[in-house]
């Protein structure tokens, strides 16, 4: 176990070394930074001070050996377009992109296992035929397109609810959440469920596969035979089987929620980390998109690996080899 | 999923004699029996020809060429489709805020649209199945590097490499690309967020192949590892590589929609469908909502049917199923 973890941090550190490799190529190779930092009219006396302030003639691998000191710090230079300090960007963003994927989340979840152990319990009725071809359109609906649907019907024809923004915000220290106002919450509703259909499909599809798979085995039918009632065997037995493979599923998931609130962020202009992003590649702000980059894999590379460990937590199964050896096997 | 598993038919023994001609043998495949006993696959197959067909011969089969200014009457513009009230006869589906016809644009935006798709495919299936082969073959240290990297790729969403690559070019070219430009860009980016599959499926299929007896025989009478991995393994893995392939190509539509509708894709001047839904997004609010309506219908109707048909295809050729 022990050796497993150092093995999984150190697989974990090679790649965000990889990342920020990549990030800082972009730097180094992408556009001449001095270029993009001094006005036209600077002389080439200006530039050649600058260039050595920033110490852009030391050798290569001190270089890069400045930009992963600097990003650990958390600091990625200063945006080209807005000229302000990337990671003040970043921190006044997130809690805007983390809060509508936290909700989109939730609202995948509770919605979309419960319908996946229907669909595998009761595989047959009409409703989980119905429920499986909705879900199959629903794969093949992008994000964006299921954004300007909810805004035309629930912004444009009803007017009850708002298509862009957060709504009022309350700021506590430096995180300002849209959670305390009723306006905040109105606004996340068309973000959110935009935001989570696809995984609540691919939730339901997985569920609905893992139960059908369970339902199969030796233990459920004993536990049939014992007597049990439905209710214990199809959630105390059968769900709690399929939960591994949920998990995996949906803790990758969380990494391609932060992704797609890129698309989501745009169709709805929310103002979080995505947004910024998007307006960085069309203007070509490389700062934002290094930092940007960067943070995204290290947000991967931690579930990934939080994940990882978790199956321990989760499956007694894995936990086999130390059960035998302490006796403790049942 | 979509597909019933159907009984399967008499046992070969029974079978006619099976016909020369390359038509005759497709009639009398497996394939091709499943294909006809699903209606909702045969549906899909027609929408995608017709999609194809449409794309193929725009010219023809559009009323205007909407990049034509000549053709166009700016009075017309933001006419509503000709079913509603103010409608013409002359434009079925409306026109936009330059007047262009939106049929005719759809038409010429799928057309774009299926070009990326198919090009960003082809990209990566090359990409993909030759480091698939050449890993499963060689094995060793450059089976080691490739699929590593495959599998770092993959726990990243393809639509955030896309991003990023289409990004490293904007910051080269300074901001603003051309169509052409744009074409290729997207197709490397969408291709080379895609390429991990087809590497995986191919080395597995490789591994079982490269221990095969015929294989060893290529190796034993001396042919050239290219060529045994070229001529001899990958006529072999061809099977599974085309499932991957088809709903590849609706990801694919769907990642450059996507991207231009981010705005980061194609330029308003050779729109794509997904240029289309951003340029009507604007409109949706002042209640021309057919300028963004037609083409994310257009967009749906081209993926859903495209993934009907990989769905249906990885089903048919899956030797679990059978």
């Amino acid at each position: 176990m022990v050796s497993y973890v150092i093995r999984r941090l150190l697989q974990a550190a090679l790649v965000m070394l990889v990342v920020a490799f990549v990030s800082f190529s972009l730097f180094r190779f992408a556009g001449d930074p001095v270029n993009n930092m001094v006005g036209q009219e600077a002389t080439q006396e200006d530039r050649r001070e600058l260039r050595e302030r920033l110490g852009l003639n030391d050798p290569f691998p001190v270089q890069f050996g400045r930009f992963v000191v600097d990003a650990l710090q958390g600091e990625f230079g200063i945006s080209y377009r807005l000229q302000r300090p990337v990671e003040d960007l970043i921190a006044e963003r997130m809690p805007a992109t983390l809060e509508l994927v936290l909700v989109s989340a939730v609202l995948a979840l509770i919605t979309g296992i419960p319908l996946g152990v229907y669909c595998g319990i009761h595989r047959d009725s009409w409703v989980s035929r119905a429920l499986l071809t909705v879900s199959l359109i629903g794969v093949s609906l992008p994000t964006f397109v299921i954004g300007i649907l909810l805004i035309y019907l629930f912004s444009v024809q009803m007017l009850v609810l708002p298509s862009f923004g957060r709504g009022e915000v309350v700021q506590i220290g430096w995180w300002s959440t849209g959670f305390l106002t009723f306006s905040g919450w109105q606004a996340l509703i068309l973000p959110s469920i935009t935001l989570s259909l696809f995984q609540l499909t691919l939730i339901m599809r997985l569920v609905r596969s893992e139960m059908l798979e369970v339902m199969r085995t030796d233990y459920i039918k004993f536990a049939r035979a014992r007597g049990l009632s439905n209710r214990a065997i199809n959630f105390g037995h059968a769900l709690k089987n399929t939960l591994v493979p949920v998990i995996t599923i949906v803790g990758l998931n969380i990494g391609s929620l932060i992704a797609f609130s890129i698309i989501t962020e745009t169709v709805f202009n929310w103002p979080g980390m995505g947004l910024l992003f998007i307006k960085a590649v069309q203007f070509a702000d490389v700062p934002i998109m290094a930092a940007y980059l960067t943070m995204v894999a290290f947000v991967f590379v931690s579930i990934n690996l939080l994940v990882d460990l978790l199956y321990y937590a989760i499956d007694p199964r894995l936990k086999v080899d130390r059960g035998t050896a302490a006796g403790r096997l049942s | 999923m979509a597909v019933d598993v159907e009984p399967r038919r008499a046992a070969a023994s029974d079978r006619p004699k099976a016909p020369s001609s390359a038509l005759g043998r497709l009639l009398d495949s497996d394939l091709w029996w499943s294909f006809t006993r699903s209606p909702v696959t045969v549906t899909a197959a027609v929408v995608t020809l017709a999609y194809l067909l449409a794309a193929l011969f725009a010219p023809l089969v559009t009323p205007q060429n909407p990049f034509d200014p000549a053709s166009l009457v700016y009075a017309d513009a933001f006419t509503p489709p000709a079913w509603t009230e103010d409608g013409m006869a002359r434009y079925l589906l409306g026109t936009d805020d330059q007047g262009r016809d939106i049929l005719s644009t759809l038409v010429y935006g799928a057309r774009i649209s299926l070009l990326v798709g198919f090009a960003a495919v082809l990209f990566s299936a090359v990409l993909g199945i030759s480091l698939g082969i050449l890993s499963g073959y060689v094995g060793g240290f450059v089976e080691t590097l490739i699929m590593r990297t495959a599998d770092i790729q993959l726990t990243v969403p393809g639509i955030l490499i896309a991003l990023m690559i289409d990004g490293v070019v904007r910051v080269q070219v300074g901001g603003e690309m051309d169509e052409k430009l744009a074409i290729m860009v997207l197709v490397v980016a969408i291709g080379i967020s895609d390429w991990p599959k087809y590497a995986r499926v191919t080395r597995g299929a490789t591994l079982v192949e490269r221990n095969k007896e015929y294989v060893q025989a290529a190796r034993v009478i001396g042919i050239h590892p290219f060529l045994i991995m070229l001529r001899h393994i990958l006529p072999n893995v061809m099977g599974p590589v085309l499932v991957i392939a088809t709903i590849g190509l609706a990801l694919a539509i769907i990642s450059e929609a996507t991207l231009s509708f981010l705005g980061v894709g194609m330029p308003p001047t050779t729109p794509s469908l997904g240029t289309l839904i951003r340029i009507g997004n604007n409109f949706l609010f002042s209640g021309e909502w057919w300028i963004t309506f037609f083409p994310c219908l257009a967009l749906v109707g081209l993926a859903l049917s495209v993934n009907l048909l990989g769905d249906w295809l990885r089903d048919a050729l899956n030797p679990k199923l059978r």
